[in-house]
């Protein structure tokens, strides 16, 4: 009987201590963990999604922002994964593709089953791109001096197994031909090449590729849809007649780790897609040539099966 | 000559003030150790959320500047360098203040500095459009070439022993591949999970040079007898002035390695210093001072990094393509403004270009004026008792290791380093090119592996690496630099074999 009292009422007090939770959560300052480092692309969208954290109708407590860099992200993520509390006080940003191709391919602490989504803020969907006075004028004329010329096209990215990468396997495997990967140290380094003249053709963001566009040719964008703000008269590889889709586009959100009480997720997931949302928010991103694109907590879920399913499939045998 | 109207906006009380507390923060942001320019640049971003977008500028251009002089303080007075820049400085700006000389060292840097960063400005001013497409020309080929041109300075760097000097460049260049390899992504040496993401330059930077310092202190603390205060004499400012002025020699040097290593994108200005340094040395007849308080070294280091900091941004803020970190910190500076650094920033955005150009060359007066004011103060460091001293110095190198990634594995790794570093020196081993070597690895490896991909996919390594004006000026420069160092080492053996001897020995081959 004791113990059954005891049972009840430990069960009690975990739904009002839960209840609680939810109330009174967050009435401390709340981090989010960025793998990459400061100034970068991933940091600098973080820090502009979370700056109106405080308001009243969002979390009412400032979210700061800690860089963990190294390894392409992995130190910061295998950080989180392993280290991170579970109070909802820790968070991080996850990039898709990155951390779950990484996951295949490495022994990595975090996988798409010991974390927790909350929300996605941004896309940026990976474009391809020849220098101004390149020869190509579309994919196809690459494809064909390809066809010719079997590993002759040097193509730049940003590293190995990250959205760019991607994009690259996701190209030579639709278009048939072989074309020569040259990884960099990120993507500003690879449009420098592009650029400058020293690799014949790129992956890159779109957002930086569209800064500089009147130095390149952007042929191409591996997404579902064209980007109607910043390049509207840019064709997607399915236009082109080439099944890439968006499966390389850099997804960037919100998570926490797993075993976070749900009713924190639940108040996460309620209200920072709505802070993504926020006007001043969507103004500085598209100041910043980042394009915006707020999904919520099941959508992510089901993003990241997807790309787990796709990434197993395309890296297998690499 | 549109630059000189936008100098108004510079002289806006609010913009003035954020001018000045820029070039202040900076200076005190760099002379910590781990707090680098590319660290105190990102710091102050969030800063500038808030203000107008020329101001906000202005904040961040000041403390770029100022940051990277501020480095060469805690280089000075403790031989801990603030930042990679500031390595060369330390060689003989530290052997000075030893001499009494901290304050006339520090003066004779910051005028350096202000000197070299007036050059880089007024070439990001004047010649930014004709090296912009130059700078962009440098490919893998060409970067692979200009790290082995920081290799080839190893050997002679701070050390009496070439091979000593040799070994030491290995070490560094070895530990520089720990972790993963940032090209191909294959770990590499990683024994614990401490070393996952590699040595950070920084940590190691700190570790190397700070901790044997600190175990040195702690060393003499414990003997009263031999612990003795060094005094600093004191120092006009105008001969301080006048004095570096007439280093002609290694200000020109100095000036015209910073531009140009400053122009290269991925070339890193952190060996800057170094490579002036290094020629400064080779063409002075003081030659063996170098080292041993020269204050021809301390003008050479200083006035090559800060003349790298104008020409950093040319590739910016004509393509928008970040030349190094710090660049690439300061482009998000700018387009959390909605500026787009590009072709036509000059014509969309003249103003708040202008005005931010216009800033940073104030900025240089400013630095220089303050960081007079400070050497003063600073040099009195020096007279804190050794034990006190050491401990202040740990508090620091463990706090600036940390706080570059929040990580406590670069605490353990640079204490670790530090120890390594301090039994290495005991055997006349030198901390400088052992950290040239982790510095310089990278460097050479991804851009040799870059190339021959990029080879193979087209005409073959030989055409790729040795070909073309651009290669052969770079690995000429390489094989001139070796072959001076072989000249000069059999030159003086010479000389001492003549004299103990009393007889010639063997013709130089």
């Amino acid at each position: 009987m004791k113990r059954i009292l005891m049972t009840m009422a430990a069960a009690l007090s975990v739904a009002f201590a839960g209840d609680a939770l939810a109330q009174k959560y967050p009435d401390r300052p709340v981090s989010v963990t960025v793998a990459y480092s400061a100034g970068g692309a991933t940091d600098f969208q973080a820090r502009i999604v979370t700056m109106v954290a405080g308001n009243k109708q969002y979390l009412g407590q400032p979210i700061v922002i800690i860089n963990k860099p190294g390894a392409g992200g992995k130190v910061g993520w295998n950080h989180f994964a392993s280290k991170a509390k579970t109070d909802g006080y820790e968070l991080a940003a996850y990039n898709v593709p990155h951390f779950i191709a990484q996951s295949i391919k490495f022994k990595t602490k975090y996988n798409i089953n010991n974390l927790e989504p909350i929300a996605n803020w941004g896309a940026d969907p990976a474009v391809f791109v020849v220098g101004k006075d390149s020869p190509f004028n579309s994919v196809a004329d690459v494809v064909k001096f390809a066809k010719a010329n079997p590993g002759k096209v040097t193509v730049s990215g940003a590293g190995l197994f990250v959205g760019h990468h991607i994009a690259f396997l996701q190209i030579q495997k639709e278009t048939g031909v072989k074309l020569s990967y040259v990884p960099h140290k990120g993507g500003a380094p690879a449009l420098k090449s592009v650029i400058g003249g020293q690799v014949m053709a790129g992956v890159n963001n779109l957002s930086d590729s569209f800064r500089s566009r009147s130095n390149l040719k952007i042929l191409g964008i591996a997404d579902n849809q064209r980007d109607k703000d910043f390049l509207p008269d840019v064709p997607t590889f399915k236009e082109q007649g080439f099944n890439v889709d968006d499966s390389s586009v850099n997804f960037r959100g919100i998570m926490v780790r797993k075993g976070t009480p749900k009713e924190v997720i639940d108040v996460l997931a309620a209200k920072v897609p709505e802070m993504f949302k926020n006007a001043r928010v969507a103004k500085q991103m598209k100041n910043g040539g980042s394009p915006l694109r707020v999904l919520n907590r099941e959508q992510v879920k089901k993003m990241w099966k997807e790309r787990q399913a796709f990434l197993t499939e395309l890296l297998k045998g690499l | 000559m549109e630059f000189i109207s936008y100098f108004g906006a510079v002289f806006t009380p609010f913009s003035f003030l954020i001018l000045i507390i820029g070039t202040v923060g900076g200076l005190i942001l760099g002379a910590t150790p781990g707090l680098s320019p590319t660290m105190a640049v990102a710091l102050l971003i969030p800063f500038t959320f808030q203000m107008e977008p020329a101001q906000g500028l202005i904040l961040l251009g000041a403390a770029y500047t100022s940051s990277v002089a501020g480095g060469a303080i805690s280089a000075i007075l403790l031989r801990i360098p603030g930042a990679p820049a500031n390595i060369a400085t330390a060689l003989d700006g530290y052997a000075m203040a030893q001499k009494g000389e901290a304050t006339k060292a520090l003066q004779m840097c910051f005028v350096s500095s202000a000197m070299g960063g007036v050059v880089g400005i007024l070439v990001l001013i004047f010649l930014t459009p004709v090296l912009a497409a130059w700078a962009l020309g440098f490919g893998p080929s060409h970067l692979f070439w200009v790290a082995i041109l920081g290799v080839t300075v190893i050997a002679t760097l701070d050390s009496k022993s070439v091979v000593k000097g040799l070994l030491s460049g290995c070490i560094g260049l070895w530990i520089s591949t720990i972790g993963l390899d940032s090209i191909q992504g294959v770990e590499r040496f990683i024994f614990s999970e401490h070393l996952d993401g590699g040595v950070h330059v920084i940590a190691a930077l700190i570790g190397l040079f700070a901790i044997p310092q600190v175990v040195e202190m702690l060393e003499i603390g414990r003997n009263k007898k031999i612990m003795t205060l060094i005094d600093t004499v004191k120092h006009s400012v105008v001969d301080s002035i006048l004095e570096t002025l007439g280093k002609v020699r290694a200000l020109f040097i100095g000036s015209t390695v910073g531009v140009i290593i400053g122009l290269i994108p991925g070339a890193g200005g952190q060996i800057a210093g170094i490579v002036s340094y290094d020629q400064t040395r080779k063409f002075s007849p003081n030659r063996e001072r170098f080292g041993s308080g020269e204050s021809e070294g301390v003008v050479a280091a200083e006035s090559a990094n800060n003349a790298m900091v104008g020409p950093s941004l040319v590739p910016l803020l004509t393509l928008s393509v970040p030349g190094s970190p710090t660049a690439a910190v300061l482009l998000g500076g700018l387009l959390i403004h909605g500026i787009f650094p590009g072709p036509d920033l000059f014509t969309k955005h003249a103003a708040v270009a202008w005005t931010f150009i216009d800033s940073m060359l104030v900025g240089q007066i400013l630095m220089l004026v303050f960081g007079l004011y400070i050497a003063r103060l600073a040099a009195k460091i020096i007279l804190v008792p050794p034990p006190i001293l050491a401990s202040g110095i740990l508090i620091l190198a463990v706090f600036g290791s940390y706080s570059v990634q929040h990580s406590v594995s670069d605490v353990l790794v640079m204490l670790t380093l530090g120890l390594g570093m301090y039994c290495l020196e005991k055997f006349g081993y030198t901390a400088a090119p052992l950290v040239l070597g982790i510095i310089l690895g990278p460097i050479a490896e991804s851009n040799y592996v870059q190339g021959r991909i990029i080879a193979q996919a087209g005409d073959g390594m030989v055409s790729y690496f040795l070909t073309g004006p651009l290669n052969v000026t770079l690995y000429v420069l390489c094989l001139a630099s070796v072959g001076y160092s072989i000249v000069m080492e059999v030159k003086t053996r010479r000389l001492q074999t003549a004299a103990t001897e009393n007889e010639a020995g063997e013709e130089p081959a």
